[in-house]
């Protein structure tokens, strides 16, 4: 446990020092604030019901904390490889599951900040509507779920490779196929409509979330997928150590 | 017998046997058998792409061979890496330094994740700062560092957790004579509490700081002498790996 700690938070503050970090959480807190006004605050927003918007809110906030979590983990394994610094990690009592747990850690904690940081808008909606905070703390935690299972995605795919973009377009690639079964599902027949709409990471999954619903089966999802592809990340770099 | 750190005592602290490492359907490495015994400087000689550095990632356990054994402390490294690794430091060409971290700062993080117990900590790092002679940029980041003293912080890294077996792969690589001769110092300072192995293509190093030598070639273990005995001084190793280059 101290292992993993000393990894998440050497890796968490690595982001407060890099450009990366800055530029990611600047990016997303922009976009989200630019949205929530085009949502919440702007022409015809007064007709909309105040649970309506927010709804809105969480759904155009679910696509930029993919996009922060995928661009954020993409680094985590394959700088090491780029720098050097992964044989200080592979040389070291520890398993790889420390390290992708460390590491893991550290991105999730970067994404949640700035998830939380972003609450601000959600609440502003109090000042002319009526909504509930169950809602908000719902809407929150499908987005804490949906980063966290971003940010394993992204972990797998930097454990792939020393290149952080190529890492990055694979993790986007991954992210971006399980968002699209969903509009996938609507077009073809079952039962693969079916089994794309369970896998998919958005559309059902994240709909409840949205309108403020909390559903244990969709909880169990972003935790089975993070889980998941945590396991395919300590299982890739094993297999690394023997080519 | 139940592995214990006193019964690991009594073995050498590096055995190697047959071991062998392709790289594909390319042997890089082996077989090579030899044991190291817990005091002393081994030097691993051989010329650029010999397989020294494949030969010490397997003793570091940065690397798997693909077949035979390599034991630290009579612990198998495949089998069981997390107990062996505690007790290896390891320096690679290039110093695994995280650049945005201040020394101090790293040295910790390393401490931490080799195991060393959170009230030896300020100890441990003090005294690798101290032997590694880096005091003096402690606080910096060590991306603002010369390669001297990055170099040097690499060092520190490596003995940080007091490990009873330090390999250093090339550790005087770009630097000045004045920090040649301040790391040769610091190698044989070690090399009376603790087993090192310090790896080269330069022959004079070699001579200059090992009391034994091991000799690599295209991945064959060819020579295994105290450094005495190839008489170095008179450029007797020298003779000998162009004798085995021809």
């Amino acid at each position: 446990m101290r292992t993993i700690r000393a990894i998440a938070l050497r890796d968490l503050t690595s982001y407060f020092r890099s450009t990366t970090g800055y530029v990611v959480a600047s990016a997303v807190l922009l976009l989200d604030g630019v949205l929530f006004y085009a949502l919440a605050l702007g022409p015809g927003a007064g007709e909309r019901l105040s649970g309506e918007a927010l709804g809105s809110f969480f759904y155009s906030a679910s696509g930029l904390t993919a996009v922060a979590a995928a661009v954020l983990s993409a680094r985590l394994i394959a700088e090491e490889r780029v720098t050097g610094t992964q044989v200080l990690l592979d040389t070291s009592p520890i398993t790889d599951f420390h390290i992708v747990a460390g590491k893991f850690w550290a991105a999730y904690g970067f994404v949640s900040a700035i998830t939380f940081v972003s609450l601000y808008l959600p609440l502003l909606v109090f000042v002319n509507g009526r909504i509930s905070f169950g809602h908000i703390a719902i809407g929150v935690m499908g987005l804490l779920l949906l980063g966290a299972a971003v940010t394993a995605i992204g972990l797998f795919a930097s454990s792939l490779t020393s290149r952080p973009i190529l890492a990055a377009a694979v993790g986007g690639g991954i992210t971006a196929m399980l968002f699209l079964l969903w509009p996938l599902s609507q077009a073809v027949d079952p039962p693969l409509s079916r089994a794309f709409a369970a896998l998919a990471i958005h559309g059902r999954h994240f709909a409840t979330f949205q309108a403020g619903i909390l559903h244990l089966r969709d909880v169990t999802h972003y935790l089975a997928v993070t889980a998941f592809f945590l396991i395919a990340a300590v299982k890739a770099l094993e297999a690394r150590r023997w080519s | 017998m139940k592995w214990t750190p006193e019964t690991a005592r009594d073995l050498p602290v590096v055995e190697v046997e047959e071991v062998e490492r392709r790289f594909g359907a390319k042997r890089a490495l082996g077989p090579v058998s030899f044991s190291i015994a817990r005091k002393g400087i081994v030097g691993i000689l051989g010329l650029n792409g010999a397989g020294k550095t494949t030969l010490l990632r397997i003793m570091a356990g940065d690397l798997r061979p693909t077949s035979g054994v390599a034991r630290i402390d009579g612990l198998d490294l495949a089998r069981d890496a997390f107990t062996p690794k505690r007790r290896i430091g390891y320096l690679p060409e290039s110093p695994p330094l995280y650049r945005d971290m201040g020394v101090r700062s790293f040295l910790r993080f390393v401490a931490t994740i080799k195991g060393v117990a959170k009230e030896d900590m300020s100890a441990v790092v003090e005294t690798a700062v101290e032997r590694a002679g880096i005091g003096e940029v402690a606080e910096r980041p060590i991306g603002q560092l010369s390669h001297g003293y990055r170099q040097r912080v690499g060092l520190a890294q490596a003995i940080v957790h007091s490990p009873s077996l330090t390999i250093l792969d090339e550790p005087t690589n770009g630097l000045d004579p004045v920090q040649i001769v301040a790391m040769r110092e610091l190698i044989r300072e070690l090399g009376r509490e603790s087993a090192i192995i310090v790896s080269s293509h330069v022959l004079g190093e070699v001579s200059k700081t090992c009391d034994r030598v091991i000799v690599i070639h295209r991945g064959r273990l060819v020579a295994d002498r105290s450094a005495d005995d190839f008489g170095v001084a008179g450029g007797e190793l020298e003779r000998l790996l162009v004798e085995l280059v021809e």
